[in-house]
């Protein structure tokens, strides 16, 4: 029976694929693979000067994209950005998840004075601008990987908490949290078994939304010099050292701005597509 | 029926047949075959429990379907114009001035940010057939009609404002702001009170005669319609089953599911509950003395004020009031979720503590819970039998086979078969769920149950089935139930002593047979009153004996 039921939602999953949703997952299995596979299919480790030349147009000196502003492959640097910016972007977006979600659930189901602290607390954090909150404490903590993925799920987690808090507090008033409730079950058994299963699809689309939130927000973080520091470049560092590149009519900057487009559109599409299809399995009403 | 009369139909609708076409899968008839018409200033009823397809033939008559649904085929003819053939445009056209539509759920129609008027007079305004000075005038006098207090305000205030009843016949008012030939009124009284249901019916008997309007009344309750409409047309499951003027049907059915329904109506029965055995026991299984609660902080608006109550073992109260009364509030208050003011509550001899948090687990396993909505009260993503295992696992640690196995006796217990325990609530019917619902707090092996208006959303005869199940279920296992309705005709099915309650005060208290034989207390009176008798006339008697007295 079980098995019956879990090879029928493989089926459905299948049956329901779109042309852009099996785009998309073509593109992220290639993203996954490049980052994965990186230090392997890279032709040339990614700080190894190459050419004496910079900014070589992609195909000279058999260099697939050219060199970037010191003459290194632009190819495999892409491919070592990419490694960084989607393990950065996960972590971001796992943590501040966690978190999140956690002291959302946790604001519902115990509310008064627990729900407006934590909530007015956030909302102060949510006032600052986040890039600047972030700029502030990369710099006083000093660049280094895990002060930018503490940093960034940190302010993440602020959102993901008021997202998280709004669905819990339309399941907390369902009746069968009270029957719950009525039966003795403690705060854990609600939170994991009573809330968790009902927002987890929405959580599921927002995890999706951060991911690339936090993609973008790590490129505009190395874009201003705050983020992944040199040799290691992420997609958005890579955009920035190869901006002069722009002058000499090379493509080294649009590449790297092009796959952080390709990793964000594709994300987010399947998540439009995975919306859709909750939605349509809702019981048909006739 | 002679071809000349036909010809005067208001609405005739012809083999009507309405396909669902599920997202996967093959489409299936919901509406087979379905003629009936409507003659001008008649009422057609169409009556049967949910699925039964009574909603959707009365959107197909206005050529509307909804989404996954498909009208294949027959033909709808209103005053000579043929629906189902009109384009787009001309269908919107149709609707909302040529026929209208009153929902269920009025509370759910309008919209609480504009005022009242605004919406009764939105058709003609936007159609630009009367300006907005005309249809309110209109709207004015529509409202004198229907009975609605001060009709000149009235309609400057915001939905929010106004009560339930007077919302259904706003909401009557808007459908009838155009003079539409036809009038669906799909299940208008069914959200309402016992006492409110009888004036909507009132106001809307008497607007349809004043305008000679012909009407389509959609219910599940036998005994409402036949105080309203002139002819009944009986379904299940998409099928005619009887059509005939409602005499015929309330007094001489001829089918045997049109027998089943007249049974289940909501009308007195003809013996009330039985007198228990024992009235004399030493404990009763539970008692509640003179609790008083109230929500906000500190208990600031009180809603229940010095309520007494005590229920021997083995033996059903019922407790009866309209919204507002405090019943379901005296319920919270018994199963913890809220505490009492001032009050005790007393388990077989012993007190037990207010507050949920304080009792021990011994406590909450005697007292169980089942909700009015079936639907919500089961976590939609649990299968059934992690619904049903959970209180056996937290109460007796059960586990593995030995659960499972309890599980499968709690379904037998609730009648289900047990291949529901794969299932999820959605794939359940709401007298399914309301089992399901059932079995769990059996599942605790509770002393106690409270069962907040567990019929109320249900079909009749589902209803009737549930109430059938309660009664097994104590007399085998020797439960005590706490019933809590607004219905008093299901009070007398079940329940050995009855509780009235009004405005958060216990007004009547006695046995059953007290409590229904006269005198009464004047509010038991009107609820009693209240209930609809099958038989035609019936309402206008009621409302000219409240004239009297009033």
């Amino acid at each position: 029976m079980t098995t019956e039921t879990k090879k029928s939602a493989i089926l459905d999953l299948y049956e329901d694929l779109t042309p852009t949703a099996i785009l998309c997952i073509f593109c992220l299995v290639a993203i996954v693979f490049v980052s994965v596979f990186a230090p392997f299919i890279a032709p040339f480790d990614e700080a190894e000067i190459i050419s004496d030349e910079s900014f070589l147009s992609a195909g000279d000196e058999s260099l697939i994209l050219g060199s970037d502003y010191l003459g290194r492959d632009m190819l495999s640097r892409i491919f070592y950005g990419t490694r960084v910016t989607v393990y950065i972007s996960v972590t971001i977006a796992t943590l501040a998840f966690f978190v999140g979600s956690m002291f959302g659930f946790l604001a519902a189901t115990l509310g008064g004075i627990y729900d407006a602290t934590l909530s007015r607390v956030v909302d102060a954090l949510i006032a600052f601008p986040s890039i600047m909150l972030a700029m502030i404490l990369v710099t006083a903590l000093g660049p280094s990987i895990p002060v930018l993925i503490i940093t960034i799920a940190f302010i993440d987690s602020t959102r993901v908490y008021r997202v998280a808090r709004a669905l819990a507090m339309d399941i907390i008033v369902q009746d069968y949290i009270e029957v719950a409730k009525v039966r003795g079950e403690g705060y854990g058994w609600i939170m994991w078994h009573e809330i968790l299963p009902n927002a987890f699809a929405p959580l599921a689309a927002e995890f999706g939304i951060r991911f690339t939130y936090a993609i973008l927000f790590i490129s505009a973080l190395s874009f201003l010099g705050l983020g992944v520091q040199p040799p290691h470049a992420d997609l958005g560092a890579l955009v920035r050292e190869n901006m002069q590149g722009l002058l000499y009519g090379t493509g080294a900057p649009i590449y790297p701005a092009l796959c952080i487009a390709m990793i964000t559109i594709s994300v987010n599409l399947i998540v439009d597509w995975f919306l859709k299809r909750s939605d349509a399995s809702l019981p048909d009403e006739f | 029926m002679s071809s000349d009369q036909m010809h005067n139909d208001i609405l005739q609708v012809r083999n009507l047949c309405v396909d669902a076409v599920p997202r996967k899968g093959k489409p299936f008839a919901i509406v087979n075959d379905i003629s009936f018409s409507v003659e001008p200033g008649k009422v057609v009823a169409l009556i049967g429990e949910s699925g039964s397809g009574k909603t959707t033939i009365s959107l197909a008559c206005m050529a509307y379907a909804k989404p996954g649904c498909v009208i294949t085929s027959g033909s709808v003819e209103l005053d000579g114009m043929k629906m189902l053939e009109l384009n787009q445009s001309e269908k919107q056209l149709a609707r909302g001035v040529n026929i209208s539509y009153v929902a269920q759920s009025a509370a759910a129609s309008f919209n609480s940010a504009l005022t009242i008027n605004r919406q009764v007079t939105e058709i003609p305004v936007i159609k630009n057939l009367m300006s907005r000075e005309e249809a309110e005038k209109k709207a004015i006098e529509l409202y004198r009609q229907l009975d609605l207090p001060d009709p000149e305000n009235i309609g400057k205030r915001y939905p929010h404002q106004v009560s339930g009843g007077q919302l259904q016949r706003l909401m009557a008012a808007m459908a009838m702001i155009c003079d539409p030939k036809l009038l669906i009124l799909d299940e208008p009284t069914t959200a309402l009170d016992v006492t409110t249901q009888i004036e909507v019916l009132q106001a809307f008997k008497n607007l349809i005669h004043q305008k000679n309007t012909s009407a389509i009344y959609v219910s599940h309750d036998l005994s409402v319609v036949a105080q309203i409409a002139d002819d009944i047309l009986v379904l299940k499951d998409g099928k005619m089953v009887e059509y005939g003027p409602v005499e015929q049907i309330v007094s001489n059915a001829k089918q045997d599911y049109t027998r089943m329904l007249i049974d289940a109506a909501h009308v007195m029965p003809d013996t009330i509950h039985p007198a228990p055995v024992n009235t004399k026991q030493e404990t009763p299984m539970f008692e509640a003395n003179n609790i008083t609660a109230g929500y906000g902080i500190n208990h600031a608006s009180i809603v229940l004020k010095d309520v007494s109550l005590r229920v021997n073992k083995g033996e059903t109260v019922g407790v009866i009031g309209e919204s507002g009364s405090g019943k379901s509030t005296l319920g919270r208050v018994i199963c913890g979720l809220m505490s009492p003011k001032i009050g005790d509550l007393i388990l077989e001899g012993a007190a037990i503590p207010g507050a949920l948090k304080q009792r021990s687990l011994e406590q909450l396993q005697r007292i169980q819970i089942v909700f009015q909505m079936a639907d919500v009260a089961l976590n939609p993503r649990h299968r059934i039998q992690k619904i049903l295992q959970r209180p056996l696992e937290f109460y007796f640690g059960m586990s593995g086979q030995e659960a499972k196995n309890r599980v499968i006796e709690l379904l037998e217990l609730v009648e289900l078969p047990a291949s529901f325990m794969d299932r999820y609530p959605r794939e359940l019917s709401g007298g399914q769920k309301q089992r399901v619902n059932l079995a769990r707090a059996l599942a605790a092996k509770p002393d106690l149950i409270i069962c907040d208006e567990i019929t109320s959303a249900l079909d009749t005869i589902v209803a009737e089935a549930i109430l059938d199940l309660l009664q097994d279920l104590q007399d085998r296992l020797g439960i005590t139930y706490i019933f809590i309705s607004h219905d008093i005709s299901t009070i007398a099915k079940i329940a050995d002593t009855v509780a009235v309650m009004r405005l958060g005060e216990v007004v009547e208290y006695g046995s059953t047979s007290e409590i229904l034989t006269p005198p009464h207390h004047e509010y038991t009176e009107l609820l009693l009153d209240s209930v609809p008798d099958l038989h035609p006339g019936w309402l206008e008697k009621v409302m000219a004996k409240r004239l009297e007295s009033a």
